[in-house]
């Protein structure tokens, strides 16, 4: 390996990304677009789910259970119906993912000292919004019958405080509970991911389908200095679209970075270099661009979003799974990226991750290497 | 016309399909992928990894540690015994939640003092956290209720009955509140808008870059029929496709499919109509297959994050909310769930039909007439 024929190669790459400045754009302003769009947009919070009630009863005591759901910042009382058709209509047209059913009786069976049961229709299509809604709502309803007890007991006499248990969340790392600050670090491994994947995955195969192949063959050339040379002018702008990243991150979403910064960059840098490998090695192997591209879209995009555990947990999947989610690499780097920011850990716990990590980059790297083959078949 | 078209579509179809990689790609990886992922979009909070450090250790901190199982939620696994391990288990992300129950609860409590259980929650996935939360105050709740019956029983003069109201929930369409009913539908839509988009944006600058494109001006083909041999082919995969994974997500993952079939198809005739429509418009902008890839990319990941498909569009702010009725993916999810779980038909899915044959109809002109400079 002579450093001068890597040295060419790279000033050859470089000239060719600087000369076609649309894709060094998009390269650049594609993810940096994403993560405002994406930042500013994406939240998992459910708030205001729509409602309606419908008040057989209505009198003053259902109104005060239905005031404890519109009251809160959890529902919002779209309107009041008056029978179970318009109740389907209205969740088979998503217009309310909620239904309160107040049976005639209600106060007459509360005074009465009755358990009065309530019907909570849920469109369970949607069911972590329904999950979450119908928490809110049985909270809402336990507290008002909390209220209803205490009052009738203590008009029955009883004047004594009565012993409750009361529930001390104390939430950790994200105290307020912003789903910005877990999403955003995710984020920033889902889209480096695939665009260091999409940058390279055409490289290779270019120069195999334009032909100028044939002419890198006849230099002195090496496979492990083309791949190196190749890699570099790519390495470059994804150290721009990462330190970007982070400045978003920490100056546009105030995501508070709790970790150790040089952990973060080492890491960054990494897996930077294991996914650009990824994209070489693609392109090596199919020397195809239609087939580099799909093949480096399907392998990365939707696996790096729905296997890395960046919204949807990894515990929760089965064995074999979970084994497969092993080869996802932004897997590891979503872990790390959410260790470092929020719970400011070091490599004592997140060991494990930056070994698979390094693991993957050297043997993706060397498979690229390995597979360069400089004959024309 | 005919005969002209047919060239042009068996063209086509030999340059898709004659690669066996790529046959691979198109009808193989799929189905793999939605096996796959079938599994993983799952977002239960269930058995919930939970570690209990009891102070107190009395009957009622035992009792509320065994209502905590009970409820199914909560899978206990480990009892700890001092603060460091709390930080320790909670930064190894080995238990989501710590229950502490300081020393002196179940007396204070027998004594009708009020007292306090501490949660620690691993605040990192906030959505998880937050429905955790809930369960617990749930508990909590149910078992305030017990107090207070005991406690007045014991206070009152004779026992009474007090009233309370019991919330009897009932979820439609999906009783068990399983996400992947909800999820595994939308995968199918992600699939097939990423290989649509892919090849579509990939179709016309290919003939550009690799010159073949002289050669089809030199012809009598009219812009059309161009056009058209371009995207019949694609639509044809695309339908094998949404049939193949419905197949799997039928019969593998017996998610209920309560619509009709056939609005199916022609909801996806419609989707696949705007996919294709946005991929040739790329097609016909670009000069590069790089350039053509970087910006399919561009449309398709914020076409999948903007949907709906795991983010909730009605949390998102208004201006991005208004954005997201340009994105085709958004009406094909919402039909897609439509049929599959509800059951819903035209009459309440017409709005999103509509909508995605107006983009569809739109983006298609707009390529078709794009197409004309690139050829003169």
């Amino acid at each position: 390996m002579k450093f001068q024929r890597i040295k060419a190669i790279a000033k050859k790459e470089f000239l060719h990304v600087f000369r076609d400045p649309r894709s060094l754009g998009l390269g650049i302003a594609i993810p940096m677009l994403l993560l405002f769009l994406f930042g500013y947009a994406l939240t998992l919070d459910v708030d205001k789910v729509p409602l309606i009630v419908w008040d057989q009863s209505n009198t003053y005591a259902s109104r005060d259970l239905v005031s404890r759901f519109s009251g809160s910042r959890y529902f919002l009382l779209k309107r009041y119906t008056d029978n179970y058709r318009d109740i389907e209509r209205a969740i088979d047209r998503r217009e309310a993912l909620i239904a309160l059913v107040i049976p005639a009786d209600f106060d007459r069976r509360l005074v009465a000292g009755e358990k009065v049961p309530v019907q909570a229709i849920l469109d369970g299509s949607d069911s972590n919004t329904a999950t979450i809604a119908l928490g809110y709502a049985e909270n809402a309803a336990l507290s008002y019958s909390r209220d209803v007890m205490l009052k009738q007991s203590r008009r029955q006499g009883v004047n004594t405080a009565f012993g409750l248990l009361d529930v001390r969340p104390r939430i950790w790392f994200n105290a307020d509970m912003i789903s910005r600050n877990y999403i955003f670090p995710g984020l920033i491994a889902v889209i480096m991911m695939v665009i260091a994947a999409l940058l390279t995955s055409l490289t290779v195969a270019r120069e195999w389908e334009t032909g100028t192949m044939e002419q890198l063959i006849s230099t002195p050339l090496k496979g492990p200095e083309l791949i190196i040379g190749k890699l570099i002018p790519y390495f470059t702008i994804g150290i721009i679209d990462l330190v970007l990243a982070m400045l978003v991150g920490q100056f546009a979403f105030s995501v508070p970075l709790h970790g150790s910064l040089i952990l973060l960059v080492g890491m960054s840098l990494i897996f930077l270099t294991g996914t650009l490998s990824l994209g070489i090695l693609i392109s090596v192997v199919t020397k195809n661009q239609r087939l580099a591209s799909q093949l480096a879209l399907v392998s990365t995009m939707l696996p790096a979003f729905l296997l890395s555990g960046f919204i949807f947990p990894i515990d929760n999947m089965p064995l074999v799974i979970r084994g497969v989610t092993h080869l996802i690499v932004a897997r590891y780097f979503v872990t790390i990226l959410r260790g470092i920011y929020l719970k400011d850990v070091g490599l004592d716990v997140l060991g494990g991750e930056a070994l698979f990590l390094i693991l993957f980059t050297i043997v993706v790297l060397a498979l690229a290497i390995g597979k360069f083959r400089k004959k024309i078949i | 016309m005919f005969e002209r078209l047919k060239c042009m579509l068996i063209k086509e179809i030999i340059q898709a399909l004659r690669d066996p990689r790529m046959r691979f790609i198109l009808f193989v990886i799929p189905v793999f992928q939605t096996v796959i992922f079938g599994y993983a979009v799952n977002t239960d909070v269930r058995h919930v990894k939970t570690a209990v450090y009891d102070l107190d250790n009395s009957a009622e901190s035992r009792e509320l540690t065994a209502r905590f199982v009970r409820s199914g939620y909560f899978d206990v696994t480990e009892h700890i015994s001092n603060e460091q391990r709390v930080r320790e288990l909670i930064d190894r992300g080995e238990v989501k939640a710590v229950l502490r129950m300081n020393l002196g609860m179940g007396a204070l409590l027998r004594s009708g003092r009020p007292a306090s259980l501490q949660i620690i929650l691993d605040g990192t996935d906030s959505n998880t956290a937050g429905i955790v939360l809930n369960y617990a105050s749930r508990i909590a709740g149910r078992y305030n209720d017990l107090l207070l019956m005991k406690q007045q029983g014991k206070n009152g003069v004779q026992p009474f009955r007090l009233g309370r109201v019991d919330l009897e929930s009932r979820a439609w369409f999906n009783d068990n509140l399983e996400s992947s009913n909800y999820y595994v539908p939308a995968v199918i839509a992600n699939i097939v808008l990423i290989i649509t988009m892919l090849l579509s944006s990939m179709a016309v600058v290919r003939e550009k870059e690799i010159g073949t494109m002289e050669q089809i001006i030199a012809t009598p083909i009219t812009k059309a029929e161009f056009i058209l041999g371009k995207t019949i082919p694609f639509v044809i995969i695309g339908f094998i496709d949404v049939a193949m994974i419905t197949a799997v997500a039928y019969f593998w993952f017996e998610v209920p499919l309560r619509g009709s079939l056939i609005l199916l198809f022609a909801a996806t005739a419609l989707f696949l109509m705007s996919t294709l429509g946005f991929g040739l418009f790329i097609s016909t902008i670009s000069h590069t297959q790089q350039q053509a890839m970087m910006s399919a990319f561009f449309f398709v990941f914020p076409a999948m994050l903007l949907s709906g498909f795991a983010f909730p569009i009605e949390n998102m702010p208004e201006t991005v909310q208004l954005l997201t009725f340009l994105n085709p993916l958004r009406y094909y999810l919402i039909i897609i769930r439509g049929i599959f779980l509800k059951g819903v038909g035209v009459d309440i899915l017409w709005p999103e039909m509509l909508g995605l044959f107006l983009i569809g109809a739109v983006i298609l002109s707009f390529a078709v007439q794009r197409f004309k400079k690139t050829v003169a």
